[in-house]
């Protein structure tokens, strides 16, 4: 019981993780259909700005507060001009797309390189992070729970933000029909860019979020592009609800698969899973049913 | 008949010129076996010329014969360091102090009169190029010696280099020896150096039960096989092994195993920045270095920022040299040290190696009254140095040093410190023969 308890907290906590790297990237690659290897370096620009902030303002709980904000208008403002600047010339060419986000995020990591020094940079966490805290009888590392609540308070502003503004409306018309978008007046290549604005700025929010757990080095986005994407897609394109299943899916199975072999099987057998999922279900878990022709 | 067969193959093969291809092929062949045979008759004979071999081959460049010259002011050794790639964290510090090393060394004299002159390469961290930079120092720089590699990927992809050209390389990593090339000289610890003390160590202070981490690759997997026969043979328990892939930052469920297993310590093989992930979520599931504490092998004073004091504080390293060593040698290397490159800059383990085998290569190439190979490798044998570490001795026969073990502590200032050593130097055994409990180990 003891085992099953702790294994699913690791589990959900797993998956909280991956929600938060992957959900900035459901917007960009799942809304908009940009492979934008760089996402994962706009994580790590996250996790830069967590450190920064800390130099100046040196009480650790005041400064990963404020950095979260920050972080987001770090990630966006990158992913804007990056949208900007390339990505916005790329769209229907997804081959250069991906290659070309490729090629930026080597530029960002010598960057961080020169910028920061090679070896990982230490973020402090707060002291009312470090330790465990009891949840109904279940004991619950702190850190964990916060990127937990963080990455949940994350999906719900998405959400909200999708569903309840001008402009999430308009980002989900743009998706489901570009042609017909414009012809209603949206400015589709505008709706874009606030889309990849909000994306980017979330991998920025993670980034933050995961200075609790790892360190904060040049090549911190590498780990966890891979994963993100494995997570939109076997949640399906253009679905949030599709990415948070898949994420606390994915991360629940990790967990089990860990506990009972190893963290390498475990690796494997994931990747092995997604496979065949994808073999039954190409689309993933949920789609987006549309009426345009492409 | 057979007249028709053959008109018809040599028709066969104008036709389509397949074996004709192959013919020339062939032909190209015997040219070349021709061309290395000359070059090395050529060599040959230029060896019993006299000890100084021009570099007048131009084709051949497979000719075991060095073009080393020492009969000039000064003489080259080449270093070779991953100054680029996700290495160059820790190979640029090793640089840095070979570099520390050779300027006191030209500053007192040079070696039997003559300054070194260094040629610097960059492995990039790939063992491919490392071994085709070290081909290229030996056989176009003409160094007299070779200092450097990290990986035991990279030194074992330099390995047959240096044995085919008859050269030598000082490696100056602690690693997970079962190797011994007559071609290298190993600075850096092996297995019975570093981990076995550890353990005795551990023994000594009544660890009933132990749980191993690592990353999953030779190093941690050869260093756990050591360890479960070592455990075996003096009744400790291993309680769990667990391997995480190389850079992996998820370890809430290796944790989870470590904490539910509740052993007397964690001996920790991990690699990189996955030490950095291990020991915060170590630290976030109310794991201390009182309750449970962490053995680590690869964690010196430059890891100790990244992952960060906090969470490291109190927590034990198993090396051969610590900065706070307290010896007039040690005292010297860190005050040049920090001249010369900040103050800021700490000194470790690898790197004192890195500065004693420059300083190991003086004394053999002074004993033997020679740079050629074969006087210095019939010199080594013996050869002692008053190091940042302590006194160090060549092993002749296995190219090893013997090395004092250090158990340490990481301080609230980010230092370690000594809080137990071995008594004495220990012989270094790469092949553990002088353990019986290793036998089928050591191969």
């Amino acid at each position: 019981m003891d085992t099953f308890t702790n294994q699913l907290v690791a589990g959900l906590s797993v998956g909280s993780v991956l929600l938060l790297v992957a959900l900035g990237l459901s917007l960009t690659f799942g809304q908009l259909g940009v492979i934008n290897m760089a996402h994962g370096e706009f994580i790590m620009a996250g996790a830069y700005t967590a450190y920064v902030v800390q130099q100046a303002i040196s009480d650790p709980g005041a400064s990963l507060l404020i950095s979260i904000p920050i972080g987001f208008a770090v990630g966006g403002a990158m992913g804007l001009i990056l949208e900007i600047a390339l990505i916005s010339r790329l769209y229907h060419r997804p081959l250069d797309t991906l290659l070309v986000t490729f090629g930026v995020s080597l530029i960002l990591q010598q960057l961080a390189r020169d910028l920061f020094g090679a070896p990982a940079k230490q973020v402090v966490a707060p002291e009312w992070l470090s330790g465990q805290t009891s949840l109904a009888g279940v004991d619950v590392p702190k850190a964990r729970l916060f990127i937990f609540v963080l990455s949940i308070t994350a999906v719900l502003a998405v959400s909200a933000v999708l569903k309840l503004t001008p402009l999430g409306r308009r980002i989900r018309a743009t998706v489901q029909n570009r042609d017909l978008a414009e012809t209603i007046g949206i400015p589709t290549r505008r709706i874009d860019r606030y889309t990849f604005f909000i994306g980017s700025g979330i991998a920025g929010v993670a980034g933050v979020g995961l200075t609790l757990l790892g360190s904060t080095g040049p090549t911190l986005g590498t780990s966890y592009i891979v994963d993100a994407f494995l997570v939109v897609v076997a949640g399906g394109i253009g679905q949030v609800k599709g990415t948070v299943i898949a994420a606390f899916g994915l991360g629940l199975l990790q967990a089990t698969f860990e506990y009972s072999t190893t963290a390498s099987i475990a690796k494997m057998l994931l990747l092995l899973v997604i496979v065949l999922f994808l073999q039954v279900r190409p689309q993933g878990l949920f789609t987006v049913r549309t009426r345009s022709l492409a | 008949m057979q007249t028709g067969a053959f008109a018809t193959s040599a028709l066969h093969n104008a036709v389509n010129g397949h074996s004709g291809r192959q013919h020339t092929l062939s032909m190209l062949k015997t040219r070349v076996l021709a061309g290395i045979t000359m070059s090395l008759a050529l060599a040959f004979s230029l060896a019993a010329c006299g000890a100084k071999a021009d570099d007048d081959d131009e084709g051949g460049g497979s000719s075991a014969k060095s073009c080393v010259d020492t009969s000039g002011a000064t003489v080259k050794v080449g270093f070779l360091n991953s100054l680029s790639g996700t290495m160059s964290i820790s190979e640029k510090t090793v640089a840095d102090s070979l570099n520390l090393a050779v300027s006191e060394i030209n500053a007192a004299g040079g070696v039997m009169g003559k300054k070194l002159e260094v040629v610097q390469e960059d492995g990039a961290s790939e063992p491919k190029i490392f071994a085709e930079k070290a081909t290229k120092l030996i056989q176009s720089d003409c160094v007299a010696a070779v200092f450097g590699g990290w990986t035991s990927s990279s030194r074992k992809a330099m390995l047959p280099v240096f044995e085919s050209n008859d050269s030598l390389l000082f490696y100056p990593v602690q690693y997970e020896g079962l190797e011994s090339s007559p071609n290298i000289f190993y600075t850096g610890a092996t297995t019975n150096q570093q981990i076995i003390p550890a353990l005795d160590y551990l023994k000594g202070e009544g660890v009933k039960s132990i749980f191993l981490v690592g990353s999953d690759y030779v190093f941690p997997r050869t260093a756990n096989k050591i360890i479960n026969a070592y455990a075996k043979a003096n009744g400790i328990e291993v309680k769990g092994e667990e391997y995480a892939p190389l850079g992996a930052t998820e370890f809430s469920t290796i944790v989870n195993k470590v904490k539910s297993a509740d052993a007397d310590a964690v001996f920790n093989t991990l690699n990189g920045d996955s030490n950095v992930a291990f020991f915060k979520q170590y630290k976030n599931v109310g794991l201390t270095a009182a309750a449970m504490p962490v053995v680590s092998v690869s964690i010196a004073e430059e890891e100790v920022a990244g992952v960060g004091i906090d969470n490291l504080k109190g927590q034990l390293t198993a090396w051969n040299y610590y900065q706070t060593v307290n010896n007039p040698a040690n005292t010297k290397f860190v005050k040049a040290f920090k001249a010369k490159y900040g103050n800021d800059r700490p000194t470790s383990d690898p790197m004192e190696a890195a500065y004693t085998s420059v300083y190991l290569y003086k004394g053999m190439v002074e004993k033997a009254g020679s740079f050629d190979v074969a006087k210095v490798q019939a010199a080594a044998g013996g050869v002692t140095f008053d190091a940042p570490e302590g006194k160090v001795t060549v092993n002749g026969e296995n190219h090893h040093i013997a090395k004092t073990f250090l158990m340490g502590e990481v301080g609230a200032d980010g230092l370690i410190t000594t809080v137990w050593s071995s008594p004495a130097p220990i012989e270094p055994d790469p092949f553990l023969k002088s353990y019986p409990w290793a036998a089928g180990i050591g191969g």
